[in-house]
């Protein structure tokens, strides 16, 4: 049996007092890619913080290759070979292009060559290629998910989560880091992909892990998703729609994007 | 040529300006704090280093070693730790506020741990204190002494040391990466916490040096010298537009050298230009900030991963139920009357002046709750405006002899003038800029306008009298509270009008998002004009009052630039948008350190009238100094503006969130328990988690 | 050309060594569902930025409503009629749903100086209320009236800054990825939502969106930019049937 390169073992997460995750238990093996899906609320978000360290379980374990991380500085993920893309524009908006590239190629353990990891980030997305020495905060919205892409693709890490990573890009641009995340995965690296475009995700995973209101409803392998696949991206069942206090409590701290 | 030489002269002084703006520009890189108690930081390390020197005679590598190398940045590294790291994710303001508290905080510490008692002459960081003709041989008209060399390579030592951390180190991405979001930096496997320990170590080291270094150039060492210094060095900060240190470096040069060319070419005889040589780089610094290109556009900068926090707690109920709004009215309208009866008759001349006084200044803070609060514009010249409106009254009443109610109209009219000028240019800055700016006014004002005597009278100040109204004659103490009372509510009820009106809430949106309500229609620009103008004028009125109070419009009794920024330290920290907050903080002001200066003298009076109270109780009684009153008063300013970070919302304001939520949610609850089939929907369910 | 609700010619806008923009000519007539789309960086939000007035092009004019409005700002053209939504949300901070929306309708209606508040008090009356009321029941938020901003989901957050758009009465709502980071479901509901605003309101709707499913199945018209520039522009299905489209936006397939 391999070790997993992350293991979540009956965690529970809560954003102060309210509970985001119940009893989640998840494995990521080597080279595998994991399809996170669900409707928004679920706690997709939740889990790739979870997973790299950003928000600490309120109780069981966060296992990366065996050794247990839970409540550790997420620093200590990322030198363990967890590479997070978090959702929405997650660039530092006062450096440049290049300085954004950098410090996470410079930053990397074991040490890497700088200067080719940004001619492959440029290649790979061309557009930033012309952006250098922009300031990341004047990017467009697409241009930075890019930059925020082109950050953990690059690397190459243990493990790769992306967090909604379609979010804001082109149908050509989409269509070409699914491509690349295939070549990624091939060379060894784990994915945890968060996604709406159901086909992108399920044509790119071995195992789709379908989450509904904080608990994982469906754990297998994407052919066996079969119809579920309608109505997995409802927000929660329909007995808790009827009942609006329910749904309140469950959006009450949705903040994502909210006033900024 | 004679230029030339004035020119030269001016730049070891404008390397000070430079050492100390560089300090600035580095902390505010690194950390985001625009970091006003920088001057603190820097005067505890030269009170240090005077210690070491002068009294334990300590050589001097190892007091400057210890000093600058080993205390500023345990210091550093303190803030850091107690202070800032909660403070990450704040807002600029937040983080300006609090260094506003350290500023006043910090020396007065200094005080209690060292002694209060005056140091002369500090200790040069040199050996000699001349080198004559060292440097300028043949015939030279001047020479640089040593502590002036020491400046001139140290600044160069720091600057080049500097570019070369942001240029080509790892370091300096990291601590600029750190500031933005320490989150997403560790997800790129940054370790956040030693990156930004070091950051203010590093910082609070150039303050220490900077402390030792200038220290020599006054002839005593005051907190407030240095202070004054650095805010005449802001200048160079903002023409290095807070991120570029060879830019500061140039700004910090010109400005040196430009005093050194004006001071030996203008007119000596004149009380315009008198005025204008010492207050230079605070015009500079106000007309840098309303021409430099470039520091309109300045957006906050906003951790991109603030989401990951759980969101704050509801700031209030907002639909409180009828009867908490009238029960809380009654009771308030109780508590006040018995407050009211209770100093008629219950309290002596002394007390009942500072209630006054106290009374009186909850006005002015009242001015603050429109203009920070409300319009959530840092402003730090509520003081001098406040000041305009006593001097308006002052001069009118003087030259007209009209009533002093007429006045005291007449003041609100040109405070709000003034500040509707003011404002125009002002309002286009954001966060720091705009304080830094308003700051700049402050002190132009201080030292350009006030010894003026079309202004303030000059030498002495203008006397006021107390009005008589119908059959009340205010000089007695206990008419003239009710006066100021029935002002206080007056002025109140205005404030609370407008912010619970359009005015509050185009102001209100404002605060978040200025496209998104320029997308619905509202002119920002305007707005924030009629807010400060506003502000102004209630500032005008507390002036005028103050002066009324006092019987004179006296600037250095009343309203120094300095206590303007305990004000806003005091209301910002007690609630920058309650009415209970301005009149506390304002009684506060007055009552705290009064209630202190008792408390501290009690023992000293007691061992007194009772001599053969055992030798202990007398000597601990010895130790307790009647002057340790105005500092620990000082000190909890200072850290009231320091909880700001907690509650953002004010101390006072979640003090009586916190109960009237407590309060309706029990009500609410036995209500539920009677009737359990109520229904709940979204806008109930979602204020109790 | 006379009839066009909005006119914009030869829009050209430059930041330092880029061009966003270079000579985009756009109409939009009244009621009409139009879309734009074009890859990343293309110049969208900039074109709306120029359009709406927070970024002033360099060159080009922009009519709206039969009058030249490049010298308005852009507070009056919101008044003239404009309204939008961001990409990246942005609602105000502490405030309800209902607040973003009297605040809207305050802004719009002018009620309410300086005098009116310190005599009045100047509450929400209930015409006001009403007026709200109607668009919050139009876009189903109802229950989430008194809910501050901060605790709403970003699907509702994107609710909210269509609501507040639509208070302000506008003839041209700018709507800038108003899907994205929505679930499927979510999706719909904003499709419905719009579809609604622009038949029984008859507001014409200017969209930007990367969906593709969303836009052919709302937008009448299509307009594309590439690098600045406008590549293709017409019917709908005419224009994602267009080679170049194919090739610079959607990739071959589809
Ligand atoms: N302040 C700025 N300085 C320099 N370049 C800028 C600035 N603002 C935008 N740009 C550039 O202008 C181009 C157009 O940006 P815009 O935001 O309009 O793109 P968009 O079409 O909306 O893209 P997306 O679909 O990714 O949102 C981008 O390449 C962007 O990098
Ligand atoms: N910062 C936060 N504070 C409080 N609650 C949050 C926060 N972020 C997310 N939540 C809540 O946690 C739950 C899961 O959210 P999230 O993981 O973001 O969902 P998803 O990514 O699947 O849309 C939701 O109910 C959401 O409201
Ligand atoms: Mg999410
Ligand atoms: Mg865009």
């Amino acid at each position: 049996m391999t070790v997993p390169v992350l293991e979540l073992d009956h965690v529970d997460a809560a954003y102060g007092p309210f509970r985001a995750l119940f009893d989640v238990s998840l494995r990521v093996d080597p080279g595998e890619a994991v399809a996170l899906v669900g409707a928004n609320g679920a706690g997709k978000s939740t889990i790739a913080r979870v997973a790299s360290g950003l928000l600490p379980p309120t109780s069981g374990s966060v296992l990366v290759d065996g050794a247990d991380l839970s409540g550790q500085a997420p620093f200590r993920y990322a030198r363990a070979g967890i590479a997070h893309a978090p959702e929405g524009r997650s660039t530092f908006a006062s450096l440049t292009v290049t300085e954004n590239l950098e410090l996470a190629f410079r930053s990397a353990r074991p040490k890497r060559d700088v200067a080719a990891d940004l001619t492959e980030a440029f290649t790979l997305f061309p557009k930033l290629g012309e952006r250098r020495e922009q300031l990341a905060g004047t990017l467009s919205g697409g241009e930075q998910r890019m930059l925020a892409l082109a950050r953990v693709l690059v690397l190459r890490p243990r493990l790769l989560v992306a967090d909604e990573l379609s979010l804001g890009l082109a149908p050509i641009v989409t269509a070409d880091v699914y491509r690349v995340l295939g070549r990624v995965r091939d060379a060894g690296t784990a994915l945890l992909v968060v996604e709406q475009h159901l086909d992108h995700a399920l044509a790119l995973a071995d195992r789709v892990v379908v989450l509904q209101q904080g608990e994982v409803t469906f754990d297998g392998p994407p052919e066996q998703l079969g119809d579920l696949s309608t109505t997995v991206l409802l927000p929660a069942g329909s007995p808790s729609r009827a009942d609006p206090t329910d749904a309140a409590a469950t959006d009450a701290a949705a903040t994502d994007g909210g006033a900024t | 040529m004679q230029l030339l030489e004035y020119a030269i002269r001016g730049i070891p002084t404008g390397c000070v300006f430079a050492l100390l703006a560089v300090g600035l520009v580095l902390t505010y890189k690194t950390s985001g704090v625009f970091n006003l108690a920088y001057a603190g930081q820097a005067y505890v390390s030269a009170i240090v280093y005077y210690e070491l020197r002068k009294e334990l005679e300590w050589p001097l590598v190892a007091a400057g070693v210890v000093s600058i190398l080993v205390v500023a940045p345990l210091i550093g590294l303190l803030l850091e730790r107690v202070l800032f790291r909660y403070l990450r994710s704040a807002g600029s303001m937040a983080k300006l506020v609090t260094s506003l508290g350290l500023l006043i905080a910090i020396p007065e510490i200094a005080k209690l741990v060292f002694g209060s008692e005056t140091r002369k002459n500090p200790p040069p960081l040199w050996w000699v204190r001349r080198t004559d003709e060292w440097l300028w041989p043949e015939g030279a008209t001047f020479v640089l002494d040593a502590g002036q060399v020491a400046t001139i390579v140290s600044t160069l030592v720091v600057v080049v040391g500097l570019v070369i951390l942001f240029r080509s180190t790892n370091l300096g991405l990291r601590m600029r990466a750190v500031v933005e979001s320490p989150r997403l930096a560790e997800l790129s496997g940054v370790d956040s916490e030693r990156v930004s320990m070091a950051a203010w170590m590093l910082s609070s080291v150039l303050a220490g040096l900077a402390g030792v270094l200038i220290a020599p150039l006054f002839a005593s060492l005051n907190p407030f010298d240095l202070f004054t210094l650095l805010v005449a060095a802001l200048a160079a900060t903002v023409f290095g537009g807070l991120s570029s240190i060879p830019l500061t470096f140039v700004g910090g040069i010109l400005l040196g050298v430009l005093q050194a060319v004006l001071a030996g070419t203008l007119p000596t005889d004149s009380v315009l230009t008198n005025g204008l040589r010492p207050s230079l780089p605070f015009v500079v610094l106000f007309l840098l900030l309303l021409f430099r290109p470039g520091l309109r556009s300045t957006r906050e900068l906003v951790d991109p991963l603030a989401t990951v926090d759980a969101p704050p707690p509801p700031p209030v109920v907002r639909a409180r139920p009828q009867w908490v709004a009238t029960s809380a009215r009654v009771f308030g309208v109780v508590v006040s009357l018995v407050a009211l009866l209770v100093s008629w008759f219950a309290l002596d001349q002394y007390w009942l002046g500072l209630a006054i006084s106290g009374l009186v200044l909850s006005v002015t803070m009242m001015s603050l709750i429109v203009v920070v609060g409300m319009g959530g514009m840092l402003s730090l010249c509520q003081a001098a405006l406040a000041a305009i409106g006593a001097f308006a009254l002052a001069q009118v009443v003087e030259a007209s002899g009209a009533p002093v109610v007429v006045g005291l109209v007449v003041g609100i009219l040109v405070a709000a003038a003034v500040g509707a000028l003011l404002a125009v240019p002002v309002v286009r800055l954001d966060g720091v800029y705009l304080a830094l700016a308003t700051l700049a006014f402050a002190l132009m004002f201080q030292s350009i306008f006030v010894p003026l005597s079309w202004v303030s009278g000059g030498a002495v100040p203008i006397s006021v009298p107390r009005p008589v109204i119908g059959p009340l004659d205010l000089s007695d103490d206990r008419y003239f509270l009710v006066f100021v009372v029935v002002c206080v509510i007056a002025t109140a009820l205005v404030v609370i009008r407008l912010r619970e009106g359009t005015t509050g809430r185009f102001l209100q949106a404002l605060q978040t998002s200025d496209v998104a309500a320029a997308s619905i229609g509202i002119d920002g620009p305007r707005a924030r004009v009629v807010a400060f103008t506003i502000a102004a004028g209630i500032a005008g009125f507390g002036g005028g009052l103050a002066a009324i109070d006092l019987g004179q419009a006296s600037y250095e009794a009343s309203f120094p630039y300095i206590i303007g920024l305990v004000w806003v330290a005091l209301l910002v920290s007690a609630g920058a948008r309650s009415i209970q907050a301005a009149v506390l903080s304002g009684l506060f002001f007055f009552l705290f350190p009064a209630l202190l200066d008792k408390l501290f003298a009690f023992p000293g009076n007691w061992v007194e009238t009772n001599p053969d109270a055992p030798s202990w109780v007398a000597s601990i009684a010895d130790t307790i100094q009647p002057t340790w009153a105005q500092s620990v008063a000082f000190i909890l300013f200072g850290i009231g503006a320091i909880t700001y970070a907690k509650h953002p919302e004010g101390s006072i304001e979640a003090q009586t969130t916190a109960s009237v939520n407590a309060l309706v949610r029990r009500v609410e609850a036995r209500n539920a328990a009677r009737e359990p089939a109520r229904v709940g929907g979204p806008g109930t369910g979602g204020t109790t988690p | 050309m006379s009839d066009a609700l909005l006119s914009a010619t030869g829009v050209t806008k430059r930041y330092a060594g880029i061009v966003a923009l270079q000579g985009v000519s756009l109409q939009v007539h009244a009621g009409e569902f139009a879309a734009v789309i074009g890859p990343n960086g293309a110049g969208k939000s900039t074109l709306f930025d120029c359009l709406t007035g927070v970024q002033r092009p360099d060159r080009g004019q922009v009519t709206f409503d039969g009058r030249p409005v490049d010298s308005l700002k852009p507070a009056a053209r919101a008044r003239a009629g404009m309204a939008r939504t961001f990409q990246r949300i942005e609602l105000f901070g502490g405030m309800t749903v209902l607040d973003h929306l009297i605040v809207a309708d305050r802004a719009r209606t002018r009620r309410g100086g300086l005098l009116a508040d310190v005599l009045t008090g100047s509450h929400p009356s209930s015409e006001e209320l009403d007026r709200c009321a109607t668009v919050l029941e139009l876009l189903g938020l109802e229950e989430w009236a008194e809910r501050p901003a901060e605790s709403l989901s970003l699907g509702k957050g994107r609710l909210v800054e269509l609501a507040r758009a639509l208070v302000c009465e506008p003839k041209l709502l700018f709507l800038d990825e108003p899907s994205s980071g929505l679930d499927r479901h979510e999706t719909d509901e904003m499709g419905h939502a719009l579809q609604r605003v622009q038949r029984e309101h008859g507001i014409a709707i200017l969209l930007i969106e990367h969906d593709v499913p969303l836009v052919q199945r709302l937008a009448e018209r299509i307009s594309v930019l590439d690098y600045g520039e406008l590549i293709a522009s017409g019917p709908t299905e005419e224009v994602l049937s267009n080679q170049k489209v194919r090739v610079a936006y959607l990739g071959g397939s589809t």
